[in-house]
């Protein structure tokens, strides 16, 4: 995993709630390896596409100015639905490595931080803050500062987030979380040395 | 004396092996582990990167569901090469690193959520993950379980998960249903009650007289729907009907282990005086039959009402979301639903695939005709075969059903069982979606009985009509 510090980068603002991961990713590339090379185009597929294969200009991804985007400012219930990792993936792929909501589908919150993908929090009236800056300055860049655990918006406002230790360490450092937790191996087993006591039947 | 502790409290203590100091988030150890034929693949192809060694295979069971064909039992009836790939994959994977597997063909192989009960995979206290969302449904048998995602590989090599710490809520459930409504009625009105996201972060015990009564295959529909309010998980408490339905199952245990196990199920309901985050209370004694009309599991009215107006609703996206959604399912505020020109009908997937939901559908198929296409798949090859041994595919059949081989099928369609774009499919699964049975699919969520008279009608029906020998 690419190792997640600072990144200043331009940011898509989407207003619709209640995005659930069937938008974000179709049910039906939900076969595709992570290493397919159209993995990119999946994402939000039939938001960006029209009907008949064409690009629909109306989403955000296909503006000129938002083409380039490594972040993404979502609204409330963000990634709701269905659990598929892949979801997140495709975000990781299409190259968006932040994702800002004012709330989180949190299994999907949880895909994001597997799979290298930034997921922030920050209340709805700061989130619609930055949207709408976003959508009068297209094109604009945010800052993200995982290490202070801010994002700095388009007019140089700080605004702090909460992220769990674990979950940071693992996106600063761009470790992978089963060596995290092999570290912990001698308290594994000792749990599983009691557990076949009380629990044998399981 | 001890704290009085809720049963999420129990189980999860029981199984928490450490805490960590600075992110609050505590290890636990999982008994059991699910996998199906969609997601999968990313964890084993991470296991073989990496070199990771698969800690417990025998607690782990690989079950393709997604991708079997309603059309026959065999790899070859699975739609195109990429899924059948798929598929074969997750078979040699579970061999490749030793695990159990319910192949296609297998007579116990089915949708995870129903093949775990069914096997006994599923018990009383256990830990139980899935990759897939709706693994909610196996807390019904006072298990703690819930959908992970991409945690696959992790849990594969070290057997644990790290999980911030879950709020508790309780759900007391009140009333007798009447004659026609059914569990998924009483879970599609609780959700109504807490919104898409309105169980967010927590775990819901469902307790009360009317959850009580319920058999285990209705409490399993209650509990997989949890994840509908948005919530992690759904549980009720071991009882005396757990405790039957779980007695010799293949995976359950026996002799003095059981024994042993019954007892110290009987320890895991919540202490009088247990702490919740929240409380609620539900009627499902006023409850009439539900049906869905927009785009989340919160959108429903009872199937004589009509389809809310956004003009009444003060939250402006809020309003803006039940637009799309009245647009994408093409309805007019104030619209009747009971009445409703319908295109197709599907009955099956780990919420309403069970013996109990056939047969449920089959007292009103019977001796009638279907008038709009209608597509029963069970949920396992065990309620396959169970169903044909009591006739259920001859009324089916008779009444111009089309019964399928088991899988998840129209759930989500990704077995190639789609609803056509703009067509109107009344459906016993969970979720409604914009593009969910395919896309532009419009998915009515409803009951066995709902789905079985609409099939008859070609229109939203009401099977209470039909139950008392009208229509
Ligand atoms: S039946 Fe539907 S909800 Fe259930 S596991 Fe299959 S696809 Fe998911």
């Amino acid at each position: 995993m690419q190792p997640f510090t600072v990144l200043s980068a331009v940011a898509a603002p989407y207003d619709r709630i209640n995005v659930d991961t069937d938008q974000i990713l179709p049910a039906r590339f939900l076969l595709k390896r992570r290493t397919d090379p159209e993995y990119p185009s999946y994402l939000f597929r039939d938001l960006r596409q029209q009907p008949d294969g064409s690009e629909d200009p109306g989403f955000v991804l296909n503006q000129p100015p938002y083409r380039g985007a490594r972040i993404f400012v979502g609204n409330t219930n963000f990634g709701g639905g269905s659990s598929r990792e892949a979801a997140a993936i495709a975000f990781d792929r299409y190259g968006i490595r932040c994702v800002v909501a004012p709330s989180f589908g949190d299994i999907f919150y949880n895909n994001c931080v597997k799979n290298g993908v930034l997921p922030i929090r920050l209340p709805e009236t700061t989130v619609a803050t930055i949207r709408s800056q976003l959508h009068a300055l297209p094109g604009a860049m945010l800052t993200i500062d995982l290490p202070a655990q801010q994002v700095v918006d388009v007019e140089g406002t700080r605004h702090p987030f909460e992220i769990d230790g674990f979950s940071k360490g693992c996106l600063v450092e761009g470790a992978s979380q089963i060596d995290l937790t092999l570290r912990c191996l001698p308290e594994i087993e000792a749990f599983e040395r009691r557990y076949r006591e009380t629990h044998g039947w399981a | 004396m001890a704290q009085p502790r809720s049963m999420f409290q129990k189980i999860w203590d029981a199984h928490t092996v450490k805490r960590d100091q600075d992110s609050g988030e505590v290890l636990l150890y999982v008994d059991r582990l699910i996998l199906t034929d969609t997601s999968s693949f990313h964890a084993f192809d991470l296991l073989r990167a990496e070199g990771y060694k698969v800690r417990h295979p025998r607690t782990i069971f690989g079950e393709p569901d997604h991708f079997a064909a309603s059309r026959g039992p065999a790899l070859s009836d699975v739609v195109d090469a990429e899924r059948r790939t798929m598929v074969a994959a997750l078979e040699e994977n579970c061999r490749d690193f030793g695990l159990v597997h319910f192949g296609l063909g297998d007579p116990r192989m089915g949708i995870s959520h129903v093949v775990g009960p069914e096997q006994g995979i599923t018990l009383p206290g256990l830990f139980l993950l899935c990759g897939d969302s709706h693994t909610s449904t196996h807390g019904a048998l006072g298990a703690l379980a819930f959908g992970i995602g991409g945690q696959t590989a992790h849990i594969m090599a070290t057997q644990c998960i790290w999980q911030r710490p879950l709020k508790n809520l309780r759900i007391t459930v009140e009333g007798e249903r009447a004659p026609g409504v059914s569990a998924k009625d009483v879970i599609l009105g609780i959700i109504r009650e807490l919104g898409p996201a309105g169980g967010f972060g927590h775990v819901i015990e469902y307790a009360g007289p009317a959850i009580r009564a319920m058999s285990i295959e209705e409490r399993l529909t209650v509990c997989n729907m949890s994840i509908e309010a948005g919530a992690r998980s759904g549980m009720v408490a071991p009882d005396d009907t757990t405790i039957a339905y779980v007695k010799g199952r293949p995976e359950a245990p026996r002799g003095e282990q059981w024994d042993r196990a019954v007892a110290y199920w009987r320890s895991l309901p919540s202490d009088p005086g247990a702490r919740f985050d929240r409380e609620l209370s539900f009627d499902a004694g006023r409850l009439s039959p539900m049906v869905s009309w927009g785009n989340t599991a919160a959108d429903v009215v009872a199937v004589d009402g009509r389809v809310p107006d956004p003009a009444g609703e003060a939250d402006a996206d809020r309003r803006r979301s039940m637009q799309r959604a009245l647009d994408y399912m093409g309805l007019a505020p104030g619209q009747a639903m009971h009445g409703l020109p319908i295109d197709q009908v599907f009955i099956g997937s780990c919420t309403n695939g069970r013996i109990e939901d056939l047969r449920a559908a089959a007292s009103v198929a019977r001796g009638r005709r279907a008038t709009v296409p209608a597509l029963v798949v069970p949920g396992s090859g065990l309620v396959k075969a169970q169903a044909e041994a009591e006739g259920l595919d001859r009324i089916f059949i008779e009444a111009g059903f089309h019964w399928g081989h088991p899988g998840c099928s129209m759930c989500v369609g990704t077995n190639g069982d789609t609803v056509g774009a703009g067509k109107r499919c009344v459906s016993t699964s969970n979720r409604n979606f914009v593009g969910r049975q395919g896309p532009g699919s419009r998915t009515h969520l409803a009951s066995p009985l709902t789905a079985a008279a609409s099939a008859i009608a070609g229109r939203v029906a009401d099977a209470r009509d039909y139950l008392q020998g009208g229509a």
